[in-house]
């Protein structure tokens, strides 16, 4: 774990930072950070795997809503539990019933249980409780949210350090590359992925939760935006969704594109999104530390 | 005493039946010869043995547990071990990785030094021990069924399960080969193999299986079931006869 102390120093400087950017800068952090908890979290089940999700922000949803639902009357770290435990929960059951499904299948499942939850939440909220948009009012400041959002994803990194060099990063790795010879040197197929993706899920819900009071108003359109998913796909392909430090190298200047794009070109975003997306998966199919591994290796062996 | 039975054992695909009412066993110690032309359905029962696939009916037990039907994990780790009839790697992990699975998720779940030093003595074994940090992706076709072997070994099976194997060596390689098998007979594994070259088969087993169209036609000392006139018959055709 000696490898992470120079990047939990950089997240506590990062942390300082809202005391000279302000609330501008504090919000852009903030961003930033949620984009690579969710870029590291995907690639911690799908690089392995190979197992394309698109469920991220179905989950990310559930955390928002969670706190939506809970935060006047609990305490925060109440709200964070329920939010922790209800996106387990639902990835516990969608993957037993879906981590069966092969490559395109579970891509358009995953992409489907976004929706579902969506149309389902939205059901609720008309016919139930008859408001379609809840309110989120907590005392966070952007900074508070921020500090938060930087633990997080200090406990996501060591996570996927942690997984990587373990028995179940190994399974999963075998898994990506042939589930037949994983089965019959003794994997538990089953367990080893749903372990995994609930891992990522909680991760991802907790994001959610953490970020939702930015937005003080929501409704399910809102956080159960497909885009958060597909940006969470091209950032960890970006930079490498096989690599511990791949899916943050991506989220960073992603995130500020992404940015810079919706504020200038918002009618053409979704257009330049595409667009952006083609160019990484031609480009650079396993991602920029692959490729400039390859170009060293390549320097090197020309020398 | 058997360590593998096989008692009435049919794997129906649709209307086709693959295997038929098969019945075998395999003692301790022993290795067999499961021979058949193709399509007669010997790596359909390789595959029932191994938990790839659920027989339709009948029982294969293993040490005296009925595992017919049981997830190819719990097979593994019960002590059953394979390689494919088209040879399959982990192309992305190296070779030492390739070996250390078996050993991480088997009965004795080693892990760190001792699982590499497990690993690295079964590429030792196969003679690829030099290149243990290579990927296995960058192996030639022969040295990746030797790893497939290693991997096997990994896993310190009672039974190892050989789907053609030594197809597709050159004379030389073959005798490796053979010597290879024969030293695994040493340390007690028993072995079941599929097997098409007649030579392997006479050198290495002793008693031998034969199946045509999903039924065993024979099962004896192999000296006597290959000279059997409906195994030339199988192999050859009924116009060999005529």
């Amino acid at each position: 774990m000696r490898q992470l102390l120079p990047f939990y120093a950089l997240l506590g400087l990062a942390g300082l930072a809202p005391l000279w950017l302000g609330d501008y800068g504090a919000g852009l952090l903030l961003g930033m950070t949620s984009a690579a908890i969710l870029a590291t979290a995907w690639a911690m089940f799908s690089g392995p795997t190979r197992y394309v999700s698109l469920a991220t922000v179905a989950f990310y949803g559930i955390g928002a809503y969670v706190v939506a639902a809970l935060a006047e009357s609990q305490p925060w770290p109440v709200v964070l539990l329920a939010a922790a435990g209800c996106g387990g929960l639902v990835a516990l059951v969608v993957g037993l019933s879906t981590l069966r499904l092969a490559g395109i299948y579970f891509v358009i499942f995953s992409f489907g249980l976004a929706e579902l939850i969506r149309q389902l939440l939205t059901w609720y909220e008309v016919n139930v409780t008859g408001t379609l948009g809840r309110y989120i009012f907590t005392e966070f400041q952007p900074r508070d949210l921020l500090w938060q959002l930087l633990v997080l994803l200090a406990v996501t990194l060591t996570l996927s350090v942690w997984i990587h060099r373990s028995r179940l990063g190994l399974a999963l790795r075998v898994i990506g590359d042939d589930e037949t010879v994983a089965a019959h040197a003794g994997i538990n197929l089953a367990r080893s992925k749903l372990t995994l993706f609930v891992i990522s899920s909680v991760l991802i819900s907790l994001t959610g939760a953490i970020q939702s009071p930015r937005w003080v108003y929501i409704e399910p359109s809102i956080v159960f935006n497909p885009t958060v998913s597909f940006t969470a796909v091209i950032m960890a392909l970006l930079g490498g969704a096989n690599r511990i430090w791949g899916p943050i190298l991506g989220a960073v200047p992603l995130y500020l594109a992404f940015e810079f794009l919706s504020a200038h070109f918002p009618d053409h975003f979704s257009i330049l999104l595409g667009l952006l997306f083609i160019l990484v998966v031609f480009a650079l199919p396993n991602g920029v530390l692959a490729a400039l591994e390859r170009l060293r290796l390549r320097k090197g062996a020309g020398v | 005493m058997s360590i593998l039975d096989i008692s009435g054992v049919t794997k129906r695909f649709g209307g086709l039946a693959a295997v038929s009412d098969l019945s075998f066993s395999v003692k301790h110690g022993e290795i067999v010869a499961l021979l058949g032309p193709n399509g007669s359905g010997k790596t359909t029962m390789i595959n029932m043995i191994s938990g790839a696939l659920v027989p339709s009916n009948g029982q294969i037990r293993f040490q005296g547990d009925d595992i017919a039907g049981r997830a190819p994990d719990r097979i593994a780790r019960a002590g059953i071990a394979r390689t494919f009839q088209l040879v399959r790697i982990l192309p992305s992990l190296s070779l030492i990785e390739n070996v250390v699975v078996p050993a991480a998720f088997g009965r004795r779940r080693l892990w760190g030094d001792e699982a590499l030093r497990h690993a690295a003595s079964c590429l030792d074994r196969v003679g690829l021990k030099a290149r243990c940090d290579l990927r296995a992706a960058d192996l030639t076709y022969i040295d990746q069924k030797r790893l497939e072997l290693a991997r096997a070994l990994s896993a310190e099976p009672q039974l190892l399960l050989l789907d053609e194997w030594l197809a597709g060596l050159n004379p030389a390689e073959l005798q490796e080969g053979i010597a290879l098998i024969r030293s695994l007979t040493h340390d007690g594994i028993s072995i079941l193999m599929v097997e098409h070259i007649m030579e392997a088969v006479r050198a290495l087993c002793p008693r031998t299986v034969v199946m045509a169209a999903g039924r065993k036609i024979a099962d004896g000392p192999t000296a006597d079931v290959l000279s059997q006139p409906e195994v030339i018959a199988a192999y050859l055709g009924e116009a060999a006869h005529a």
